[in-house]
C-alpha cells in the first residue's frame, strides 16, 4: 500500500515533533524511526526530510546544533523546543479529531453494511 | 560506519565530491546542507552495504533514496527563498589579510574614508578655502584627496610590501608637485587639461596595487577593470543616497529657519567630504560583493550596447543622407570623445563578462557593428579635429583631443579586426581581452604625457 502525498505531507510536522520528543535525534535516525514506527509502510522521499526540518527550525519548533557522529563525521542534531511541544499537543488533538471522526464514520458504515 | 568506506577502493569518495559538487551548483542548496545530505547519503550507503550490497551499488541506491533532486532542489528553494536574492555579507571571509578579522578591514576602512574626507578640509586650514576662485585648485587635486587612500587600502589588503610602494609614492608625490608648480595663467586649458588627466594617470596606480603587483598579468588587469566599472556603479548610488541626505538636512534646517547655515554645512562639510569618503567605502563594497552579486557593468552593457549601435547607425545615416558636416566646436568635439569612450566602456565590460571559450553569437556580431560604426565616427571627429587644426593653428585642447581620437582609433579598429576574426572562427576571444587589457597602460601613458609635458609646450595658457 502507498500513502498519498498529500498524506505523508501533511503528517511529517506531527511525526517528526513526536520522534523528537523522546530525544535529541537526527536526519537519517528520524527516518529509520518512521520505518520501524509504520513498519515500513509509511515510505518517505529521504531527501524531503530536511527541508521539513529546516521548516520547523525556522518555526522554532525545533533546534538544530552541529555535532560528531561516533565515527567523527560531521553531522546535524534536532531537539525539539518548548514551542515544539505546544505544537505538537495542538497537532495531536488535531489528528484525535480527524481519526475519531473517521473511525465513527467508518464504524457506522460497517455496522450499516453487516445489517445489509 | 566507515567500515563499508573503506580508503576508496571503489572510487567512492570520488563519487560523493561529484555529487556533493553537482548539489552545490543549485543557488538554493548550501554547503551546510549538502554536508547534512551527505551524512544521510553516508549512514544509508553503510547501512546497504551492511546488508550485502556492493559499495557503489549501496551509493547508488542511497543517491536514489534520497529523491528526485530538481523536487529536492525545489524544496529547498522553497524554504529557504531568502538565498535566491543574494545577500552581501560585509564579513571579509575571503580575501582579508590572514589573522585579520571583518571588524578590523571594516575599521581600517572607516578610518581611510574618515582620512580622504577630512584631507579635503586641510588646504583651508592652509589658507585656501573652498570657495573664492580656488576652485580649478580643488579640482585639479581631488586625486591626491582620495586616490592615497585607496592606494592604501589595497597595499594593506594585498599586503604589498613597503618596498614594492616605493615608486607608486614617488609617483604620487611627484604628480602633486608638478600640479601645484607649474605656473598656470588664470583660467588657461592647460590647467583644466591636467585637472582632467591626472586622475587617469594616477588611477593605473590604483590599478598596481589591486592587482597586488601582479599587473603583468591580463587575468588581473581585467580584475581592476571590473573593480573600476564596479566601483562607477556602486559611488552613484551612494552618490544619489547622498544626494538624498543633503537634500533632507536642507529641508529639515530651512523648516527651523537655519536655512543659511544648514546650505554652508552642506556645502562646506556634507558634499565634499562625503564625495571623498564614499570612495573608499564603495571600493571596500565591491571588494565584499565581488563573488556574491552579480557585476552590475556587464548587465548595463548587455541592454546598452544595442542601443548604442542603433544610435550610431542612425547618425552616420542621417549625416550620409543629408550631406551635413560635423560642425566643429570645442563642445562637439567633446562630446565625440565622450561618445567613444563610452562605446570603448561597452566594449571593455562586454569582453570582461563574457566567456572567452563561448561560441560567437549575435550579441559578438552587434558589438562589432557598434565598433564599427564608433570606428567611422571617430574617423569623422578625426578629419573634423584636423580642418580645424589646419585652420586655426594648433592648440592644447585640440592637440589633446586629437590625441585621444587616435588612442581609441587604434584601439577600435584592432579590437574589430579581433572580432571580425573570432566571429569568423579564425581566432580565439582571449586575443581580444588581451588586446585590452594590454591597452590599458597606453590610457594612463598619454593622460600622464598631458599632464606632464602640456603645460609647458603650450606655455601655460
Amino acid at each position: 500500500m502507498k500513502i498519498g502525498k498529500d498524506l505523508v505531507a501533511a503528517s511529517a510536522t506531527p511525526l517528526i515533533l513526536a520522534i523528537l520528543s523522546e530525544g535529541e535525534s537526527y536526519g537519517y535516525a528520524i527516518l529509520r524511526r518512521v520505518a520501524e514506527l509504520s513498519g515500513g509502510r509509511l515510505q518517505w522521499t529521504d531527501g524531503m526530510l530536511y527541508p521539513v526540518l529546516h521548516r520547523l527550525e525556522r518555526l522554532g519548533q525545533i533546534e538544530g546544533r552541529w555535532g560528531k557522529s561516533a565515527s567523527g563525521r560531521k553531522r546535524r542534531y534536532y531537539r525539539i523546543t518548548a514551542q515544539g511541544t505546544r505544537q505538537l499537543v495542538a497537532l495531536r488533538r488535531q489528528w484525535q479529531v480527524v481519526n475519531e471522526t473517521l473511525g465513527d464514520i467508518w464504524f457506522a458504515a460497517s455496522e450499516a453494511s453487516a445489517q445489509a | 560506519m566507515n567500515s563499508a568506506l573503506p580508503s576508496d577502493p571503489h572510487g567512492l569518495e570520488e563519487r560523493i565530491a561529484l555529487w556533493r559538487a553537482y548539489l552545490l551548483r543549485r543557488q538554493s542548496i548550501r554547503d551546510v546542507d549538502v554536508d547534512e545530505l551527505e551524512d544521510h547519503l553516508r549512514d544509508q550507503a553503510a547501512e546497504l552495504a551492511e546488508a550485502g550490497l556492493a559499495p557503489d551499488e549501496a551509493f547508488l541506491v542511497a543517491v536514489k533514496r534520497i529523491g528526485d533532486l530538481d523536487a529536492l532542489t525545489r524544496e529547498f528553494a522553497r524554504e529557504h527563498s531568502d538565498r535566491l536574492w543574494k545577500q552581501l555579507v560585509t564579513s571579509g571571509k575571503s580575501g582579508s589579510p590572514a589573522g585579520c578579522s571583518a571588524g578590523s578591514e571594516a575599521s581600517i576602512v572607516l578610518a581611510l574614508a574618515v582620512v580622504a574626507a577630512l584631507a579635503i578640509k586641510v588646504p583651508a586650514l592652509l589658507g585656501i578655502p573652498m570657495e573664492d576662485g580656488n576652485e580649478l585648485f580643488y579640482i585639479r587635486n581631488i586625486s591626491f584627496f582620495v586616490l592615497p587612500c585607496l592606494f592604501g587600502y589595497f597595499v594593506w589588503k594585498r599586503r604589498l610590501a613597503p618596498r614594492a610602494c616605493g615608486k607608486a609614492v614617488l609617483a604620487f608625490v611627484a604628480a602633486a608637485c608638478l600640479a601645484n608648480v607649474y605656473p598656470f595663467e588664470e583660467g588657461s586649458a592647460t590647467e583644466v587639461l591636467v585637472a582632467l588627466h591626472l586622475p587617469i594617470a594616477l588611477w593605473l596606480v590604483v590599478g598596481i596595487a589591486y592587482t597586488g603587483s601582479r599587473w603583468g598579468h591580463s587575468a588581473d588587469r581585467m580584475n581592476f577593470v571590473r573593480f573600476s566599472g564596479e566601483l562607477f556603479i556602486y559611488y552613484v548610488l551612494i552618490a544619489l543616497g547622498g544626494g538624498v541626505v543633503t537634500a533632507f538636512t536642507m529641508f529639515t534646517f530651512a523648516a527651523i529657519g537655519l536655512e543659511a547655515e544648514a546650505q554652508g554645512l552642506a556645502q562646506r562639510w556634507l558634499i565634499p567630504c562625503g564625495a571623498l569618503g564614499a570612495a573608499i567605502v564603495a571600493a571596500w563594497l565591491v571588494e565584499a560583493k565581488q563573488s556574491v552579486i552579480e557585476n552590475m557593468a556587464p548587465v548595463l552593457t548587455r541592454l546598452f550596447t544595442p542601443l548604442f549601435a542603433a544610435v550610431l547607425v542612425v547618425f552616420l545615416g542621417a549625416m550620409a543622407w543629408t550631406g551635413n558636416v560635423v560642425d566643429v566646436d570645442r563642445g562637439i568635439l567633446i562630446g565625440f570623445d565622450l561618445l567613444l569612450v563610452l562605446v570603448l566602456g561597452l566594449l571593455l565590460y562586454a569582453v570582461s563578462a563574457r566567456d572567452p571559450r563561448a561560441k560567437p553569437d549575435a550579441f559578438d556580431a552587434l558589438q562589432l557593428l557598434l565598433v564599427t560604426a564608433a570606428l567611422v565616427v571617430d574617423i569623422v571627429a578625426l578629419a573634423a579635429i584636423g580642418a580645424r587644426i589646419s585652420e586655426f593653428g594648433f592648440s592644447a585642447n585640440k592637440v589633446a583631443a586629437l590625441g585621444e581620437n587616435l588612442i581609441l582609433l587604434v584601439n577600435l579598429s584592432w579590437s574589430a579586426w579581433l572580432y571580425l576574426r573570432f566571429l569568423r572562427g579564425r581566432g580565439p576571444f582571449s586575443d581580444l581581452e588581451r588586446w585590452q587589457t594590454s591597452y590599458l597602460p597606453v590610457y594612463a601613458a598619454w593622460a600622464a604625457f598631458v599632464v606632464l609635458a602640456f603645460p609647458p609646450l603650450f606655455g601655460y595658457v
